[in-house]
């Protein structure tokens, strides 16, 4: 489909100027979402629901926990060499 | 009724036709299939069809009421899937094996008794083993095998358990059993082991990562759906589903952050959504059997969805699959990079995507029971979803690091496989109000709420932020090439262990027994059979012979031959007659 010498196309997110803009609408978006809980009523189950930004703070600690603990915890009691069970 | 066929049994017959039909009409043959078998499900009304007299019970082959419908409609939509998506497989054995594989599923969900139910689940293992060894490489024959071992294990379990339960109920009907008792504790775990059950999993991340391209999708929608049905059907609001299907939502997502085969993260991705549903089978509240149904409608449609992007990607790839040969392919597949975030949206449970309309009612019905540790659980579940579905499937394959590779487009028909199931993830995420109608229970459920929206837009932008966060430090885990050690290490080295066992204790036994048998005791019997005739014939007759006037070089004379003549076995008669007489008079006297 694409001639041989394809390598030097630049598709979407090659070009920088792609990327900044990504970057900066991701941040709008964090930046809007904190903010957004201050304007809504919550329907909340339980206390803890209730904390300022806790599906912020939730998400992102249980997502860094989550990929540390595997990295430093499972995965050296788990990985074996590729061929282990030949 | 004489218009309508079982359901099942299209497929099947449908299926096993497929090798005689030849050439182009082979295809539009086998898309045929589900779209007749739809067809003719939406002329079936409720109630209790095709019932047949086996020995004394009542066989049912058609139980058809709101639950088995819905399980009905979504198998046959991802059969019309799966096939087109196939259609390029010219190899007969996937392609019977994949309709009689979805025919079994049918029979298993309308099975009105426990005696077919049995049938149809056993079908299950034996068709879509052939999706797996049809890779034909040595991995799949392997994974294959042990995926035949333990699915008859399960079975086995499964039929002790129904015959257990018949003789004490004295019914073979199949509808709530309930757990009480070892008989509905085996039919529990007979389940359990399809639905991949914590320690009862490996099968599944072990087998489906090998299994061909396009069976993949088949196995993907079929085995854990019809336990999640039958678990639904038989144990809705048995406890132990709640922690069941909580630490299957829990534990795979550590196991997927750092697994390299992408089709094996979605194996444990699998488990994951499986999950939820069975947590929601396990609160049993009209709400939570909702959510675990219409969930399960979502996931064969997103898991397929994901399942065939990833297959698009092996397959104009050269079967690459890993993460560590993979990445920037957004460049030359778009389409299929599309319906992939599309596909991980909807299993992250982004507003608008399917996800969201489905798995929220299985939290919401955990907080309505106050179970706060297992919403807890299932949050941080969640969370894990994000992670290795919603980002690391997309972002490994597609963007990431340039791996160089410059491939066509998925062909036509994978696209347009994928695009079907991509429009039905948004529209049941968009509408949900249609899927919510063909649900068991009727459902006050309101998905969309400012709150809720918000929240779950919250968890998902944060996660991401987290990801971005973790990539830029370096401190996510490097993808390598290596294998992870899971419970399928019990057989997979359990199995060596037992051979070695079985090699030093048998083996031993047998060692033992040639030399004390065959070695030394047949030897001494054989002796001690040429000597004591020896004794006893000289015993008699060295005295006889003395007292005759026998004496030196004449009765050493006599010694010998007598000797020579019963070890060549050539004594005289006389001798021989005279031994049996004496043996007689000697029994004679003694008795």
């Amino acid at each position: 489909m694409k001639p041989e010498n394809s390598e030097d196309k630049k598709y979407l997110f090659d070009k920088p100027a792609s990327m900044k803009i990504l970057a900066w609408s991701f941040l709008l978006s964090l930046v809007l979402l904190l903010a957004l809980e201050f304007f809504i009523h919550k329907h909340t189950y339980f206390p803890s629901e209730e904390w300022p930004e806790f599906y912020c703070v939730f998400a992102f600690v249980g997502f860094v926990a989550l990929v540390l603990s595997a990295k430093y915890i499972l995965r050296p009691l788990v990985k074996r060499r590729e061929d282990y069970y030949d | 009724m004489t218009e309508v066929l079982p359901p099942a049994a299209i497929f099947i017959i449908g299926g096993l036709l497929v090798p005689m039909i030849k050439g182009k009409w082979k295809s539009a043959y086998m898309l045929l299939i589900p779209v007749v078998g739809f067809i003719n499900l939406i002329n079936i009304p409720e109630g209790t069809h095709w019932v047949v007299e086996f020995m004394e019970y009542d066989l049912i082959f058609g139980k058809v009421d709101r639950l088995s419908l819905l399980f009905g409609y979504i198998f046959h939509l991802i059969s019309f899937i799966a096939i087109l998506y196939a259609i390029h497989v010219k190899d007969d054995v996937q392609n019977v094996a994949g309709l009689v594989y979805a025919g079994s599923a049918l029979g298993v969900v309308f099975a009105g008794d426990l005696f077919s139910f049995f049938v149809f689940w056993e079908m299950l293992t034996v068709a879509s083993i052939f999706l797996i060894w049809a890779r034909r490489t040595k991995a799949a024959q392997g994974a294959g095998y042990r995926y035949l071992l333990v699915h008859a294990a399960g079975g086995l379990c499964l039929l002790a358990g129904i015959v257990l339960y018949v003789n004490q109920t004295g019914s073979i009907e199949f509808g709530y059993i309930g757990l009480n008792g070892l008989a509905t504790l085996l039919i529990f775990l007979g389940f359990g082991l399809n639905c991949a059950w914590p320690l009862l999993h490996p099968w599944l991340t072990d087998a489906y990562p090998e299994a061909t391209i396009t069976g993949t999708i088949f196995l993907s929608a079929f085995t854990t759906k019809c336990a999640v049905y039958a678990l639904a059907r038989a144990f809705p609001g048995t406890e132990a589903l709640i922690w069941i299907g909580a630490i299957m939502t829990a534990f795979p997502i550590f196991y997927a952050v750092i697994e390299n085969n992408l089709r094996r993260v979605l194996s444990y991705s699998l488990i994951n959504q499986v999950g939820f549903m069975v947590c929601g089978i396990g609160i049993g509240t009209q709400m939570a059997i909702n959510g675990a149904v219409s969930h399960a409608v979502n996931d064969i449609l997103f898991k397929g969805l994901l399942f065939m992007s990833m297959g698009a990607v092996m397959y104009r790839n050269n079967n690459k699959i890993n993460c560590t040969a993979l990445g920037g392919l957004y460049r030359t597949m778009p389409l299929t990079c599309i319906c992939c975030i599309i596909g991980a949206a909807s299993i992250s449970a982004v507003p608008l995507f399917s996800g969201f309309v489905s798995k929220s009612m299985v939290m919401s019905a955990a907080a309505d029971g106050h179970m706060q540790i297992i919403w807890f659980i299932l949050l941080f579940a969640s969370v894990g979803v994000l992670e290795h579905a919603g980002i690391k499937i997309p972002f490994f394959a597609f963007f990431g690091h340039d791996s160089g590779l410059r491939p066509k487009e998925a062909p036509l028909h994978m696209l347009l496989a994928m695009g079907i199931a991509a429009f039905f993830c948004i529209f049941n995420g968009s509408f949900p109000s249609y899927l919510y109608s063909l649900l068991p229970y009727p459902v006050e459920y309101v998905p969309y709420t400012v709150p809720h929206v918000v929240g779950q837009t919250q968890l998902i932008f944060f996660a991401a932020l987290a990801f971005i966060l973790l990539t830029l430090s370096g401190m996510s885990p490097s993808e390598m090439r290596a294998v992870n050690v899971d419970a399928d290490w019990f057989y997979r080295k359990g199995s060596g262990l037992f051979y070695r066992v079985m090699d030093i204790s048998m083996n031993g036994l047998t060692r033992v027994a040639d030399r004390v048998i065959a070695g030394e005791l047949t030897g001494s019997i054989c002796r001690i059979s040429q000597r004591w005739p020896e004794v006893l014939c000289l015993g008699v007759m060295i005295p006889l012979w003395s007292f005759t006037g026998a004496r030196g070089k004449d009765l050493q004379g006599k010694i010998e031959r007598t000797r020579s003549a019963l070890q060549t076995h050539t004594s005289p008669i006389g001798i021989s007659a005279a031994i049996a007489t004496i043996f007689l008079v000697l029994i004679y006297l003694l008795m």
